[in-house]
């Protein structure tokens, strides 16, 4: 992964598939503690402890083309590239949380890169589910809720539909580009 | 969010299409791998491409969507097409570019675009 939004999208993929139905999404980033946190929480099916304790080995994986699954270890070889660390929480029936704390300005972290992209995909990779995504930098911030989106539009107009995502793939580069202070 | 007038306007565009499809039972679906494999090798920019050249061509009968992991990584990213009343086409190793292609060639006129078949890179 070349970016932290891929790996953005790649955890949130599993949320998908742990049967959530709100997904939460937040970056904080912090310029002067010089830390950027990234959160994935879901309310899907959670994990057992003895596969939790074990998840970012690349050797366990839900996957049944392979016995291999790279997401989550690469997430957290990412953060901790940095200096940062990595967290997990899940409980059954609960849903899972997932933290990752880089070192801001630590030449190894990579670019958050296109999260509007990210969100747009997660959307329609399941758009019965409802998105919180949520950026902020210095105290800066931004907030994104498919709730609010399906209020407006109405129950007829799916989330999937091409322009209904691209207008949401064009609001979040505008509200980010707002945060940084209308320069990227 | 942006303004309720904004929203209204796109609900308006978007309700129009819905209903034309209705209409039209024929739509094309298009499938794109968006497993780790497929997000490492490039398959978010393929989709965006593939999305961004529909709308700039206005195609109204068509689905993109994704799908997990297929168990040819090293083909990644996969794109794979559903023609009304014919069968799945599957392109393989794909970019922003050649999905921009598939759109024109494929959804559009209904050619398949050899080259970048999976049967084509598995023979060469």
């Amino acid at each position: 992964m070349v970016e932290l939004s891929l790996h953005v999208l790649d955890i949130a993929q599993n949320s998908i598939k742990a049967g959530a139905s709100l997904v939460e999404i937040e970056i904080n980033e912090n310029t002067v503690a010089n830390t950027l946190v990234i959160t994935i929480t879901d309310n899907g099916c959670g994990m057992a402890p003895d596969f939790l304790k074990d998840v970012t080995n690349p050797f366990r994986t839900t996957r049944t083309t392979r016995k291999v699954g790279l997401g989550l270890s690469m997430f957290k070889s990412a953060a901790e590239l940095t200096g940062g660390s990595f967290s997990i929480w899940s409980e059954q029936g609960k849903g899972t949380k997932v933290k990752a704390e880089f070192v801001h300005n630590s030449i190894d972290r990579q670019p958050i890169g296109d999260m509007a992209a990210t969100i747009t995909t997660v959307i329609n990779a399941n758009p019965s589910i409802d998105y919180v995504y949520k950026h902020s930098y210095n105290g800066n911030e931004f907030d994104f809720d498919t709730r609010q989106m399906r209020e407006a539009l109405g129950a007829e107009v799916n989330l999937s539909e091409n322009d209904v995502l691209l207008w949401i793939d064009d609001y979040i580069k505008n509200e980010t580009e707002n945060i940084y202070g209308g320069a990227i | 969010m942006k303004s309720l007038a904004e929203l209204q306007q796109l609900r308006e565009k978007t309700l129009a299409k819905v209903n034309l499809r209705k209409e039209d039972d024929n739509s094309i679906r298009v499938v794109v791998g968006m497993a780790t494999c497929g997000i490492a090798a490039g398959a978010r920019p393929v989709m965006k491409s593939i999305m961004d050249e529909i709308e700039k061509r206005n195609i109204g009968n068509c689905y993109v969507t994704q799908t997990g992991c297929i168990g040819l990584c090293r083909l990644e990213p996969i794109v794979e097409v559903y023609l009304p009343g014919s069968e799945k086409i599957t392109y393989v190793k794909m970019d922003a570019e050649k999905a921009v292609k598939i759109v024109n060639e494929t959804l559009v006129n209904g050619k398949v675009v050899n080259e970048y078949t999976i049967g084509a890179a598995e023979n060469k």
